[in-house]
């Protein structure tokens, strides 16, 4: 339950499945102008079966009806990621996404009175077990061990009184499926689907778990969150290279931090911690919630009012201020692996309300997708180094200064230098000479679907709307950004590329696969 | 104030209004609709009925089967076109032969059209044709904006009457599968998936082989044109359409492409021998991980075992979910793990797998594996299953059954997958009663004739140097090399 958006696992490009295809596009004109009517009826849609609803707490409710079959899907947005955490706290956003799973004071307790003072207990156990392990002299090791014993002898203690996993047991009951949530550096996010005669316990679960959460199993699911740190990132070549590369990448802003947390990090959080986090950045005025199926807007709009109108208005926690200042020298990771070697390079860029975002849609579409992109042309196709090769627009995140990224999985026998050459030379080629007509119109042909492709579900849409609605402001959003990669010109592809991509703004990283594991893997 | 769940109120009349509701009082807005605090008093209206609208089934009679699914949502079609044979029909020496078929297929383009040319003219449309493979079958996808079907239905039609299978192509699909096979034992958890296979069905099972350099480089062109002449016969086909189309004129449409294609052989599917899962101790060594990847496995079911409703029920109550008892055990209890999941797999038409696999830190290795076989004995012994176990399981497949026809595509799918493995019609239909009818007494039978703690073997992927306890505790451990085979002289320069 954690979203990192780490670039695709290095098995080859395989034939991609057609999905349940294409998108919303309900005029779509192909390889000819005609981009704005169309959208205007795709919009015009939307706008008969959309309502959007700001409670007063400042919560923003979204209901689109599509009644295909009678489910619906919800998705909650929370405009809280890894960049709000405290130093010292890295990875408490996505730990209280877990935390978000065991319950309330209703949901998962036998005896919440008694349980609240079981948990007072785990915490001032754990507190003064932390006091004391952290002395830096005067450590008393016995008592250390004593603490530990009795923090740990106060979790056991504490079970007796849990229902164990109620929250998502009512979900399964009911019929829900999905059940999950993720959380990245920009944002946190919760998602399922429901038969549609549900939405008003739908509408109870969703802003129950928002308003009441209690810190049930805390210590528990520090361990299991730690238990997906070694999976993702440990244990994991290309998490244990982001994870550097990031760090190296950003010498200021948050973004170089790791979403699941440091370590140290993770054994660390406090029940308390954790309840902070959620009350300067979980108010009603960071969150949308996006229901999508077969609802009408009249019935259920007042159901989710209520419901979702109870959480207390509170104020919006600040921005983050510090930003990350101009990178002044390439800076290069070269981590010696067991595995095989990758390579990976990401320049600074702007954040998505900069006026040429969609302009580096452009150039990642131009490079990337597909068969007939330069990146598998050059490297793929032709000069046989890699097996895969992609240029992605906004990493780690968007609503910070992030990177464009690069990166290619070589051809046995090929180290990461070759692609970090020819990857250059593709660079070199967007600097001088300006893309071909045919090429920027098939990729804004592309990047219409692509942007609509996840539109023809009750998930897809909830998620495409909440984000719109959150980042703009408008849902509309969804249907402008088409047009916005509609005028992008060849200049500004190039203008890009003789800006951003150069040395300075450079940082690059791959794996040298050290000996001890060549053996029979070469 | 660790332990108080609701947010301190900040001094505004809104907020104590919001914790009086939170009490269940009603609100001050007359229309508004009145907060449960308490989701038992929560009340689901009764769903309205609902037929999912079934697909139109035509048979060719040339045998080509073709399941039509009008759905005018979106202006775009979604075409697919499901051939036998499968990684499982592939000859020993030459593992890998169906997916660099699949890969080639249309990539490799036609007599009239490079690959690359191809790419251009749907590229420019911004439509797809992708082919993939699965052990017994390949599939082609398409899908394209209804204006431009005749186009890309034509493009089909010439990618199965005339492939060309270009060399440059299939040399690149090579490479690709290649760097797979040069990266296989990079992450922990694809080794144990893959080695887990060959431990419950055995090393050379047409289910748990996998392609070697030597075998994909065995691969010829002419492999490839005989694979497709032995499977290209419309009676070994089917074909899926849905979107927004109307049904009797693509009727007539697909009658013209495909009609005039002469009846070819029967499919004949390979013989696949199961046996019982030999039992042991088995361990991978990688040390550049803090995680062990821990698996279980033996052979699972059939779906069309009397017992499978009933092994339905049990798989909800062992791994079906947040609530079932191993997520709820090992790890929101236990802490054990992150990733932890199980159940006896069925298959349509041979066995699958029963499997119970989790990741743990090195140092709760043997803990956890302990902790995998508790959960199966309690089950068997001092913990069977109860009838709220029971109640809750069936309710959350009942009441998401709705799911499987969620989209028109989803229900076409569905037929789809009854026809081409020989199930009923009406297998969905009646599966709800079916599940409705299972009993405590058979979830307890189905779990002591499949649950079988002494049945599996044992794979352990990770660092020993770190585990809490020798993985001897748990018996004689037999160790697997997966040291990689190198690729034969011949073909070190291909590959390059």
């Amino acid at each position: 339950m954690i979203t990192t958006s780490i670039p695709p696992l290095p098995v080859p490009k395989r034939a991609r499945m057609p999905q349940h295809v294409l998108g919303l596009l309900t005029s779509w004109v192909l390889c000819t102008a005609g981009v704005t009517p169309a959208l205007a009826q795709d919009v015009a849609s939307f706008e008969k079966r959309t309502t959007v609803k700001v409670l007063p707490n400042g919560l923003t409710l979204l209901v689109i009806e599509r009644p295909v079959s009678p489910v619906f899907s919800f998705y909650t947005r929370i405009d809280v990621g890894a960049v709000q955490e405290p130093v010292g706290q890295t990875g408490l956003a996505h730990m209280f996404e877990h935390m978000a799973f065991k319950g309330t004071d209703r949901i998962g307790t036998k005896d919440i009175v008694k349980e609240r003072g079981l948990l007072d207990k785990v915490e001032k156990a754990y507190l003064a077990f932390d006091a004391e392990r952290r002395k830096s002299y005067g450590r008393d090791e016995a008592k250390v061990k004593q603490l530990d014993e009795a923090w740990k002898k106060a979790i056991d203690d504490a079970e007796a009184v849990v229902k164990q996993n109620e929250f998502g047991e009512l979900v399964d009951r009911a019929g829900g499926v999905g059940l999950n949530a993720s959380t990245s550096w920009d944002r946190t996010d919760y998602y399922y689907s429901m038969p549609a005669n549900r939405v008003e316990l739908w509408a109870y679960l969703e802003s129950e778990r928002m308003k009441r959460p209690i810190m049930r199993q805390f210590y528990k699911e520090r361990d299991v969150v730690n238990e997906e740190r070694r999976m993702r990132t440990d244990s994991n070549p290309i998490g244990r290279m982001i994870e550097q590369m990031l760090a190296t990448a950003y010498t200021a802003h948050p973004y170089g931090r790791p979403v699941v947390g440091w370590q140290s990090d993770i054994q660390s959080w406090s029940a308390t911690d954790a309840l902070k986090f959620w009350e300067q950045n979980y108010v009603p005025a960071n969150m949308v919630v996006a229901l999508v199926g077969d609802v009408k807007s009249a019935a259920v709009l007042p159901v989710m009012e209520s419901y979702f109108g109870r959480l207390p208005k509170g104020q919006k926690p600040p921005a983050v201020r510090t930003e990350e200042p101009p990178q002044q020298v390439e800076r290069t990771v070269v981590m010696q692996d067991k595995s095989q070697p990758i390579y990976v390079e990401g320049y600074h860029r702007p954040d998505y309300q900069h006026p040429d975002n969609a302009v580096y849609r452009v150039v990642s579409d131009l490079l990337s997708e597909g068969r007939t992109s330069r990146l598998y042309r050059a490297l793929v196709r032709d000069q046989k180094l890699a097996a895969q090769a992609a240029g992605i627009a906004s990493f780690p995140g968007e609503k910070y200064p992030s990177l464009f990224m690069f990166f290619a999985i070589p051809t046995p026998g090929h180290q990461a230098q070759a692609l970090r050459t020819a990857i250059h030379h593709e660079i070199d080629r967007l600097k001088s000479e300006l893309v071909t007509d045919d090429e920027l119109r098939t990729v804004k042909t592309r990047a219409k679907v692509e942007l609509l492709r996840g539109l023809s579900t009750n998930q897809g849409l909830a998620r495409a709307f909440a984000e719109a609605q959150q980042l703009y402001g408008d849902w509309r959003q969804v249907f402008r950004e088409v047009d916005q990669i509609e005028r992008v010109t060849k200049e500004d592809v190039q203008r890009i590329a003789k800006t951003v991509f150069v040395p300075r703004n450079r940082t690059a990283a791959w794996i040298e696969t050290t000996d001890a594991a060549g053996k029979g893997s070469k | 104030m660790p332990t108080i769940s609701s947010r301190r109120p900040r001094g505004a009349l809104v907020l104590s209004l919001g914790l009086l509701l939170g009490l269940g009082l009603p609100l001050q807005d007359a229309k508004a609709v009145p907060v449960q605090a308490d989701w038992k008093k929560i009340k689901a209206p009764p769903l309205p009925t609902w037929n999912p609208q079934q697909p139109k089934q035509v048979q060719l009679d040339n045998g080509l089967l073709i399941l039509l699914q009008p759905d005018p949502e979106l202006p775009l079609i979604d075409f697919s076109v499901h051939l036998r044979g499968g990684a499982q029909d592939e000859p020993a020496g030459k593992l890998g032969l169906a997916g660099l078929y699949s890969a080639t297929l249309r990539a490799g383009g036609t007599r009239g059209k490079t690959g690359d040319q191809i790419d251009e003219f749907l590229a420019a449309r911004a439509a797809d044709i992708e082919v993939g493979s699965t052990s017994d079958g390949v599939t082609l996808g398409a899908n394209c904006h209804k204006a431009d079907f005749d186009a890309v239905l034509g493009l089909i039609r010439e990618i199965l009457a005339e492939p060309e299978f270009r060399q440059d192509k299939l040399d690149l699909a090579k490479r690709q599968r290649m760097t797979a096979i040069s990266r296989r034992n990079d992450e922990p958890g694809s080794i144990a998936g893959r080695e887990a296979m060959k431990l419950a069905l055995g090393p050379t099972h047409p289910l748990a082989r996998h392609p070697e350099y030597a075998t994909l480089a065995a691969v010829s062109r002419e492999d490839l044109l005989a694979w497709h002449k032995q499977h290209l016969h419309p009676n070994q086909m089917m074909l899926g359409i849905s979107g927004d189309f109307d049904a009797a004129q693509m009727e007539t449409r697909l009658r013209a492409v495909f009609g005039a294609l002469p009846k070819g052989p029967a499919y004949q599917a390979a013989q696949l021998a199961f046996h019982p899962t030999k039992p042991g101790v088995f361990f991978v060594s990688k040390d550049d991980v803090n995680q062990t990847n821990i698996q279980l496995v033996q052979l699972g079911i059939q779906r069309n075992s009397p017992d499978h409703h009933a092994v339905e029920v049990l798989n909800e109550i062992l791994g079906g979910g947040f609530s079932a008892r191993l997520f709820t055990n090992i790890r929101s209890r236990q802490s054990l793990a992150y990733s932890v999941r199980g159940g006896v797999g069925m298959n349509w038409e041979y066995p699958g797998i029963y499997r119970l696999s989790m990741s743990t830190k090195s140092e709760s290795t043997v803990q956890a594996i302990q902790a995998l076989y508790a959960e199966v004995n309690n089950l068997l012994t001092s913990l069977p299953p109860t009838d709220t176990e029971l109640a809750l399981a069936k309710e959350a497949i009942l009441n998401s059954f709705i799911f499987r026809f969620e989209n028109k595509s989803d229900t076409m799918d569905s037929q789809l997958q009854l026809l081409r493995h020989g199930y009923p019609v009406d297998y969905w239909e009646k599966f709800p009663a079916e599940i409705a009818k299972v009993t405590l007494a058979d979830v307890k039978r189905v779990a002591q004739k499949y649950l079988n703690p002494t049945g599996f073997a044992l794979l352990v992927v990770g660092n020993a140097q770190a585990f809490d306890k020798p993985l001897t505790t748990v018996g004689p451990v037999t160790n697997i090399d997966i040291t990689i085979p190198p690729p034969p002289p011949s073909t070190a320069a291909q590959k390059k």
